[in-house]
């Protein structure tokens, strides 16, 4: 009888040290953060701390600041997102097929990947400096920059410079996933299609595509997410500037909190992008669904 | 895109010129970086955008190395790393090895929290996460970082042992089991060697991702002696911000740990989402 009993606990305790953990460090403190949302909680004063109901939510509606942070949030992750993906497809199938060298030229441009977020922030914010970076002048020779200075310090082009780096970063995470499930699919699915007539174009839409779906689903969404949330690079590159230019939601919660010391207000704007990403997710999960389950 | 070897000697060219666009675009950024390193500071300015300065020196490591902080942050980071790594692994290899292996009552609420726990923006827990920690003692002690880190790291690292795991055919523990081993035993003698590649990998992913993490870094722990890399070398460049010699000294010497570990284990991750989390 105790056997049984063990048996069916054991599945808990593998699971019970992640889940403790997990619970105690992010969502304990997670439902107290989301509790700020409906305070007037500012740092440092002690005044602060009432309970002020949904007012931080009326009071974005009027901030000009939240509203240009939800399109830039918009723009980064849609860019960013589907460029990393473009590459990373394009990337994944190069690798997927035998040639020379292959293992240290997958090791080469998985790179960027390791190397940590804000130091590639500043990597590339020195790139794009012009006195000792050489992009400008490179823009400059392609014609696509009038005089050779810094994009960001320009409102109108300064949130390509995080984009740009988000993409070089970026890239691996697709390729490898992708690759990984290439490299799960049957070879003979190919060989009998090839039997069958079909070229390569043909193999990629027929074969490859509607067997990769389900990962490009599953990563897509995780990537856009996790993009979403990513102000690093934003506050590392241009701290959200010229002039609140290139503030995404999360750079915006960031410099609130941590400029402002207005904890209150940027817990109720971190609530709204939770929400937004959560009905995202679930979208997609559903897509997902109706996609697999179709015949 | 077929697996086949191509076929043409134009295909085989093109196929390797866009391989060599991408591993430049990779790699350029880097280069850069070394670059400027190695710049004597009175060639900064002149030969700034020049692809390789007329000499190279090794000065700015010398002085990053002798007279800045960074041999402390280092070892602060190193600390940090590698005990998330390990505790995180750990962690996350048993609840892995669980939803590898088991269905129980509250999987699918298991496998929820760990999701909803990766989706929303961490900078919304600093001031709770300072909160619990601080009457623990836990803010400016490097053990605070190893807690919090190990706990964001480790829902996505049980997903992907998870992964390593269903590689592993169930029938071996089964065996063991048969032959009078308990699971925990059957676990530890045969299962944990044969995915040895998947720790390893999970491992380095891990502290990589300790290795890199700022925001937490910078709201923990405000003095410098237990300051992890990232928040000291975002330090020194808002006060240094025009010695790009040794910001970038600095940022090479960041890179060489984590560079040389994925060096090692890029190919194990390929290999254990190729094994399962890519099934769907």
């Amino acid at each position: 009888m105790n056997r049984t009993l063990a048996l069916k606990l054991e599945p808990y305790f593998y699971t019970a040290p992640s889940l403790l953990l997990i619970a105690a460090i992010m969502l304990v403190p997670l439902v107290t953060g989301l509790s700020y949302a409906f305070h007037d909680l500012i740092l440092l004063d002690p005044l602060s701390g009432d309970f002020v109901g949904l007012d931080h939510f009326r009071e974005m509606l009027d901030d000009d600041g939240f509203w240009t942070a939800l399109r830039n949030t918009v723009v980064w992750t849609a860019v960013s997102v589907a460029l990393q993906f473009t590459f990373g497809l394009v990337l994944a199938l190069l690798l997927n097929r035998p040639f020379p060298a292959r293992g240290l030229v997958q090791a080469l441009v998985f790179l960027p990947w390791a190397v940590p977020g804000f130091l590639s922030g500043l990597t590339w914010a020195w790139l794009f400096n012009p006195v000792i970076g050489p992009l400008p002048h490179w823009l400059h020779g392609l014609g696509l920059l009038a005089t050779p200075e810094n994009i960001l310090s320009d409102p109108r082009l300064a949130l390509w410079g995080p984009i740009a780096a988000n993409v070089w970063w970026g890239i691996p995470f697709f390729a490898i996933t992708l690759l990984a499930a290439l490299q799960s699919i049957p070879k003979d699915i190919y060989e009998a299609a090839a039997m069958d007539g079909a070229g390569p174009l043909l193999r990629f839409r027929r074969v490859t595509l509607p067997l990769l779906a389900p990962t490009i689903a599953i990563t897509v969404m995780l990537r856009t997410v996790w993009v979403a949330n990513f102000a690093e690079l934003i506050v590392v590159m241009t701290k959200g500037g010229p002039a609140d230019a290139t503030q995404i939601l999360s750079s915006y919660i960031f410099t609130l909190a941590f400029q402002r010391l207005d904890f209150g207000y940027a817990s109720a704007v971190a609530a709204v992008l939770l929400l937004l990403l959560l009905a995202y997710a679930a979208a997609v999960m559903v897509l997902r669904h109706a996609m697999t389950e179709r015949p | 895109m077929s697996k086949t070897t191509p076929h043409s000697i134009g295909a085989r060219v093109l196929h390797a010129l866009a391989l060599a666009a991408f591993v430049a675009f990779a790699l350029f950024p880097l280069f850069w970086l070394l670059k400027v390193s190695l710049t004597p500071d009175d060639l900064m300015y002149g030969e700034g955008v020049r692809l390789w300065p007329s000499r190279v020196t090794l000065d700015h490591y010398g002085s990053v190395l002798r007279h800045s902080q960074f041999p402390l942050f280092f070892r602060n980071s190193l600390i940090v790393s590698a005990a998330t790594g390990l505790l995180a692994t750990a962690a996350a290899s048993a609840a892995g090895y669980a939803f590898s292996r088991f269905r129980f009552r509250g999987k699918a609420w298991v496998v929820g929290v760990m999701l909803v726990s990766q989706m929303f923006p961490l900078v919304i827990i600093v001031a709770p996460i300072f909160r619990l920690l601080a009457p623990l003692g836990l803010t400016n002690s490097l053990t605070g970082l190893v807690v919090v880190y190990t706990a964001f790291n480790t829902p996505f690292a049980a997903f992907l042992m998870q992964s390593f795991f269903e590689a592993i055919p169930k029938d071996l523990e089964e065996a063991a089991m048969m032959d009078g081993a308990t699971r925990f035993q059957a676990l530890r003698r045969v299962i944990l060697p044969l995915t040895l590649p998947g720790l390893a990998a999970t491992g380095g992913f891990v502290f990589t991702a300790a290795w890199s993490e700022l925001l937490f870094s910078l709201m923990l722990n405000s003095s410098a002696a237990v300051s992890t890399f990232p928040a000291g070398l975002l330090g020194f460049v808002s006060k240094f911000s025009v010695d790009f010699g040794q910001m970038m000294a600095a940022g090479v010497l960041a890179l060489l740990p984590v560079g040389a570990f994925f060096l090692v284990i890029q190919r194990y991750l390929v290999q254990g989402l190729t094994a399962g989390a890519v099934k769907g």
